[in-house]
C-alpha cells in the first residue's frame, strides 16, 4: 500500500555519475521518482491531465514563477495519453512564421531539457528529412525552407543525391511509384525519449512541491457567476480560481465541465514498431504523400507513424487496414525493409483544430484556461506550451509567443492556416 | 473493418465511404449573427457516445446518408436516406 500522506517520502536525489556508482555497489532501491499524496482541499492552481504539457505547465509555475500550491490531475497514469503514443518526433520547419517561432523556442527547450531536469530524456538530433515527390510539394518545401531560413531556422532543399548520401536505403530511383524529387533537410530535427521527458517534468515538478494524483478523474468544474470555485473529482471535490485544461483526445469533454465549447474534433492517430536491428537510418524519413514517417529508436526499432484515420472518433483500437496500407508505403520508400517483422501497433488520440493550429490561453470562464487542440505536433511543443501556459496564468496576460493561438481567432476569422506543414497527408 | 449499412447498396465496407462529419443546422446567411456562423462553421459536440453524422458513399451509389455511430467503439447502428441539413429524425 503506496503511502499517500507525503510524508516520510524522500524528495527525488539528484542523479550523478556518483549516484549511480553509489547505487550499483552499495545495492538498495532507488528512491521513488516523485510523491504521492491525498489530495488537498484547495490549490491556487488545478491542472487537468499529467502528460507532457500539463507537468510542465506544473514545473515552469513552480520554476519561473515560484507558484508551488498547484495540482495536476489524471484519470490514468502520467504520460498514459498522447505524450506516450506519439512518435517522439521534433522539429521547428513549420510553415508560418509564428508556428516557425514557436516550436523553435520549444526545440531549443528540448536540448537543454536532460541538464535542467537533472533527467536524461535522451534528445537525438540526427536531421529530418521531408521527402517531395512531385513539383507541388517541391514547391512547398523551397516555401518553407525560405520562411524557416528568414526565422534563423536550419533548413533547406536537398537534392536526391544528397538524400540519397544522407539514406542510402531510400529507393531514389526515377522508376519509382512516387519518385523522390528532393526533400526539405532540417538538421536540427530529432527525436527523443517521450517518457523519459514525463517522467523527468513530473519528478523536477514534484521536488519543487507540485502535488501529482493520479488516478484522479475531474468529474465536473464548479463555475460561479462566470468564474472557476472548483473542481469534482472520483477523490473529493477541490477548490480552487484557476483550472488549466492540459487533455488531448477529451479537450472537448473536460472544457464542457465548464460550459466551454471547442472547435475541435477527436481523431485517432495510428503509428507501429518492428522488432529492433542494427543502427542504419541515422535521420527522420517523412513523406507526406504517401502519409508515412519513419525514425529508428537508440533500441533499433523503426518507428512508423501516419496521419490521422479518416473519420472522427475515441477508439483507441488499432486496424489491419491502417497497418497493411502503412507497411506498403514503407515499403514504397525502402524495398529493403520487406523481410522486416512488425512487433506492435497502437492508436493516440488527436485534437484537431479546423487551422492544425492548437488553441492556447483564457476561455470566456474566468480562471478556466485552455492548452488543447494539439493535433498531431502537441509532444514537440510540450516545454513551450507550458513556459507560456505558466506565464500566462502568472502574469494574467497572453505571451506573446501564443497570442495567435487564442480561442477567440475563430470569432474574428484569424485562422493560422499551419495545415501546409503540421502533419503528413491531411 | 465496420462495415456502414449503405440504405441504397446495404452493407458495405466503410473504406468505400467519406466521412463528411456531424449533421449540423445551416443558419439562415442572411439573419446570422457572426457567433452562430462561428459555430456552425467551426464548433463541434465531438461526443463520446452516439453521434448521427453524414457520410458520402463515394465509391457506391455516390449518395449521402446519415449514420448513428458510437464514437467509443465504432459500432453502427443505423443509416438512413435523410441525410439533410438535420430533417433526419
Amino acid at each position: 500500500m503506496a503511502d499517500l500522506t507525503g510524508r516520510g517520502q524522500r524528495r527525488a536525489a539528484r542523479y550523478s555519475a556518483v549516484a549511480l556508482l553509489r547505487h550499483g555497489i552499495g545495492g538498495g532501491a532507488w528512491p521513488r521518482a516523485w510523491r504521492t499524496h491525498e489530495p488537498k482541499r484547495s490549490y491556487q492552481v488545478v491542472i487537468v491531465g499529467g502528460g507532457v504539457h500539463g507537468l510542465a505547465t506544473a514545473y515552469y509555475l513552480a520554476r519561473n514563477h515560484g507558484i508551488t500550491d498547484v495540482a495536476v490531475l489524471d484519470k490514468g497514469y502520467l504520460g498514459g495519453g498522447g505524450s506516450g503514443r506519439n512518435t517522439a518526433i521534433i522539429r521547428s520547419n513549420y510553415l508560418t512564421p509564428e508556428g516557425v517561432r514557436f516550436y523553435d523556442r520549444s526545440l531549443g527547450m528540448y536540448e537543454r531539457l536532460a541538464a535542467e531536469l537533472n533527467y536524461n530524456v535522451m534528445f537525438s538530433r540526427r536531421g529530418h528529412l521531408t521527402l517531395a515527390h512531385s513539383d507541388a510539394s517541391l514547391r512547398t518545401m523551397r516555401w518553407r525552407a525560405e520562411v524557416n531560413k528568414l526565422s534563423g531556422v536550419d533548413s533547406d532543399i536537398a537534392d536526391p543525391d544528397e538524400v540519397k548520401r544522407l539514406v542510402p536505403f531510400l529507393d531514389t530511383s526515377a522508376g519509382a511509384r512516387y519518385p523522390i524529387l528532393g526533400a526539405l533537410y532540417h538538421p536540427p530535427g530529432g527525436i527523443i525519449r517521450h517518457d523519459a521527458v514525463v517522467w523527468g517534468y513530473a519528478r523536477a515538478a514534484d521536488s519543487l512541491g507540485v502535488h501529482l494524483h493520479q488516478d484522479t478523474e475531474v468529474t465536473g468544474i464548479d463555475v460561479v457567476g462566470g468564474r472557476v470555485s472548483g473542481v469534482r473529482t472520483n477523490r473529493g471535490p477541490i477548490a480552487t480560481g484557476t483550472v488549466i485544461n492540459c487533455t488531448a483526445g477529451w479537450s472537448t469533454l473536460v472544457s464542457a465541465l465548464a460550459g466551454v465549447r471547442m472547435p475541435v474534433q477527436t481523431f485517432p492517430l495510428q503509428a507501429a514498431v518492428t522488432e529492433p536491428v542494427k543502427p542504419f537510418l541515422h535521420t527522420v524519413v517523412v513523406s507526406g504523400t504517401l502519409h508515412v514517417y519513419v525514425s529508428q529508436t537508440d533500441r533499433g526499432e523503426l518507428v512508423f507513424g501516419a496521419s490521422v484515420d479518416p473519420f472522427a472518433s475515441y477508439s483507441t483500437r488499432g486496424s489491419l487496414e491502417f497497418i497493411e496500407g502503412l507497411a506498403g508505403h514503407v515499403l514504397e520508400l525502402m524495398p529493403s525493409l520487406a523481410q522486416l517483422r512488425l512487433l506492435r501497433q497502437w492508436a493516440g488520440l488527436c485534437d484537431m483544430t479546423p487551422d492544425f493550429a492548437p488553441i492556447m490561453g483564457s476561455t470566456g470562464v474566468d480562471g478556466f484556461l485552455v492548452d488543447v487542440g494539439w493535433g498531431t505536433y502537441g509532444f514537440k511543443a510540450g516545454p513551450v506550451a507550458g513556459e507560456a501556459m505558466a506565464e500566462c496564468v502568472a502574469t494574467g496576460r497572453t505571451p506573446e509567443i501564443i497570442a495567435a493561438f487564442g480561442l477567440d481567432r475563430f470569432e474574428e476569422g484569424r485562422l493560422v492556416a499551419e495545415k501546409g506543414a503540421a502533419a503528413v497527408g491531411h | 473493418m465496420i462495415l456502414l449499412p449503405c440504405p441504397w447498396c446495404g452493407p458495405r465496407d466503410a473504406g468505400e465511404f467519406g466521412y463528411v462529419g456531424e449533421i449540423g443546422v445551416r443558419p439562415d446567411p442572411e439573419a446570422a449573427t457572426t457567433e452562430q456562423w462561428r459555430d456552425y462553421l467551426y464548433f463541434r459536440q465531438n461526443v463520446a457516445g452516439w453521434t448521427r453524422e453524414r457520410w458520402y458513399h463515394r465509391m457506391g451509389c455516390r449518395r449521402y446518408l446519415a449514420v448513428q455511430r458510437h464514437t467509443l467503439t465504432n459500432e453502427v447502428r443505423s443509416a438512413s436516406q435523410h441525410a439533410g441539413q438535420g430533417d433526419d429524425s
